[in-house]
């Protein structure tokens, strides 16, 4: 079922949770919803879902308005952050619920529960109270008891928040092969990027109730449409400074900006693993100092200080470096090899320089 | 050395204030024989008590699960002005005196006031007989279920009945198959305390009720009455009997709860 958001506005009390959100999900689509606290991405999903009401705009569910259709006429499958489980039944009763609500014959509702008992892996639990469960089992349950009525649509509101990281794991993976069987329209709602990344096939980011950008992983990830993109996917240097003389000098650095005009404040992104660092003072043109070593697994995070006190975060793979011996205190050079400039409220880019390359060496003065 | 001189003060304060008295009640119970205490508890004035009694908590019963819960639903789930006033009010019988409340009855209903006079042309006798004092025991215990389904219904918050509706159900299935259920033992705390309470009530009844032999005497008044009449086998054998029932109730609300703690976590 394809979802059409148009306009969407929520208010509670004094407060602006959404403002003018318009977007439209495919048919089939997993689609997640990432944002910060605060963001109003959970009011969306619960707009969707008939739980609110909007203040404005219309949802369209395959082609209708839903405005004015209660949460129980919509179809929707929701699942809870808490799993929202009936304590006072079975993992069985938990699943048929919605099943009896809608009258189902019993002989019905038994081969159903069993169906997703087996797709669930929760097969011997079915007599089991959710107390008895543990998190990951709940949550499943959860999932179950929300696609047992065969829903149009599957809304999750951060379903994997309340489990610890092992088991987060797990869920992501039981999503997306959930997702590949039953191609249940979905949308989900995190806070947490990689798992958005890693379980949607697109992303729209939210941040102070208002859409900022939706586009795939690698979209988003790449060519972040606005600064606050830009800050909250991945780890980003960003520096401010203004264009003269068709260069944008920060301290040592110069990042040519051709195509902007002079004067014009603008602020310059480059992601970690674009600064290159090296013991030996000559291979790169800039001079810092090593102020601190992270060992992140599957790499290392390199915090080095510019001679005007710029703080940059470098990231390199482990194999890189093993080939150096780095000291923390020690006097490093580094390069920014790619950047780009972020767009800011208000104002146009050309399109075209979106990021631009450095060469490692020297520059012509 | 300190947990045993604990324990044993504990021990002491309820030996001082609980066991000490109530062995005192059960052997003056049987002071002059079995036969005695059958004589005082079987007898038409003490029967007629009981039986008040057991009526009046029947009422306050049914009506403060009713209401009580109503009350509960619209504090925890509501937002209206004077909603904290509400609440304060709540505990309000706690910090009465229940002589002064059935005093307030009085007020209310006697002869010369407005209510006195428009339930006396419908034929209904407020005061003196059994209205006032159902009126009287409902002030006295109202606060009981309520106290015991606010914080419940706080701790569940409402997750599990969104969850309900997003699965079809409607308001009322919502309530009687989600919200009802996960309430029950709250029901159980708050009927066990309503019927405590009421079968203890004394001041406001003794007011309001006038004490008159075999038509407004409770198992209470009927106690007192009979002490006030030097007539201590008796009044020692229907307190002893009141216990013993409430003892009864207690027993087998601990026996039910220790069954079905653990599908609560």
């Amino acid at each position: 079922m394809k979802i059409e958001v148009r306009g969407l506005t929520k208010q509670f009390g004094l407060v602006q949770a959404v403002s003018g959100v318009s977007f439209t999900v495919k048919e089939g689509e997993l689609l997640g919803l990432l944002g910060p606290s605060g963001s109003g991405k959970t009011t969306v999903l619960r707009l969707i879902a008939g739980l609110e009401t909007p203040s404005g705009g219309e949802i369209y569910i395959d082609g209708t308005r839903v405005n004015d259709l209660s949460v129980q006429d919509r179809n929707i499958g929701f699942v809870f952050q808490h799993y929202a489980l009936f304590k006072h039944l079975t993992v069985f009763e938990n699943i048929a619920f919605g099943l009896k609500i809608k009258k189902w014959k019993p002989a019905d509702i038994e081969q159903r529960v069993a169906e997703l008992l087996r797709l669930m892996s929760l097969n011997a639990l079915e007599n089991r109270y959710p107390h008895q469960l543990s998190g990951g089992q709940r949550q499943r349950v959860a999932i179950a008891r929300s696609l047992a009525p065969r829903p149009s649509v599957l809304l999750l509101d951060e379903p994997f928040g309340a489990v610890d990281a092992k088991v987060r794991q797990e869920l992501r993976e039981w999503l997306i092969r959930l997702h590949d069987r039953l191609n249940v329209t979905s949308l989900f709602v995190t806070h947490d990027q990689e798992e958005a990344m890693e379980v949607s096939g697109r992303i729209i980011v939210f941040s102070k109730g208002k859409l900022e950008q939706i586009g795939s992983p690698a979209e988003v990830y790449e060519e972040p449409a606005t600064e606050f993109v830009a800050r909250f996917i991945g780890a980003m240097n960003i520096l401010e400074g203004q264009v003269m003389n068709g260069v944008v000098k920060i301290g040592s650095l110069q990042f040519p900006a051709s195509d902007i005009c002079d004067h014009v404040r603008v602020q310059v992104g480059f992601r970690p693993y674009y600064v290159k660092v090296s013991e030996d003072p000559q291979r790169y043109r800039q001079p810092a100092t090593l102020r601190h070593i992270y060992f992140l697994g599957v790499a290392y995070r390199l915090e080095i200080e510019t001679e005007e006190g710029l703080i940059l975060r470098s990231r390199m793979n482990k194999e890189e470096f093993r080939q150096y011996s780095f000291e923390v205190g020690q006097p490093v050079s580094f390069a920014v090899t790619h950047f780009r400039f972020l767009p800011q409220d208000g104002m146009s880019f050309p399109s075209s320089s979106a990021s631009s390359q450095l060469d490692a060496g020297p520059l012509t003065p | 050395m300190m947990r045993r001189l604990l324990i044993g003060s504990v021990w002491s304060y309820f030996a001082l204030l609980l066991i000490g008295p109530i062995l005192y009640l059960a052997v003056q119970s049987f002071d002059e024989g079995i036969a005695a205490y059958w004589r005082e508890v079987t007898k038409p004035e003490a029967l007629h008590g009981f039986a008040l009694t057991f009526e009046i908590t029947a009422i306050v019963l049914a009506v403060n699960l009713s209401f009580g819960s109503i009350t509960a639903l619209v504090l925890v789930r509501q937002q209206f002005a004077g909603r904290t006033i509400l609440s304060g009010l709540i505990d309000l019988p706690f910090s009465v005196s229940p002589v002064i409340a059935g005093f307030m009855l009085i007020l209310l209903f006697g002869p010369e006031t407005i209510l006195g006079t428009f339930f006396g042309t419908l034929g209904v006798k407020v005061l003196f007989a059994m209205p006032a004092m159902v009126l009287a025991t409902l002030f006295a215990t109202f606060p009981f279920v309520v106290r015991e389904l606010t914080p419940l219904l706080q701790t569940i918050g409402t997750d599990a009945e969104e969850a309900a509706r997003t699965l079809g159900a409607n308001e009322w299935q919502v309530f009687l198959k989600v919200t009802l259920p996960m309430l029950k033992w709250g029901f159980v705390y708050g009927a066990t305390l309503t019927v405590a309470r009421a079968i203890g009530e004394f001041g406001a009844v003794l007011v309001v009720s006038g004490n008159i032999l075999l038509v407004t005497q409770t198992a209470t008044l009927h106690i007192y009455q009979s002490y006030v009449d030097f007539n201590y086998v008796g009044a020692n054998a229907v307190a002893l009997t009141l216990l013993a029932v409430s003892f009864a109730i207690l027993t087998v609300l601990e026996l039910a709860k220790a069954k079905a703690a653990a599908t609560l976590v």
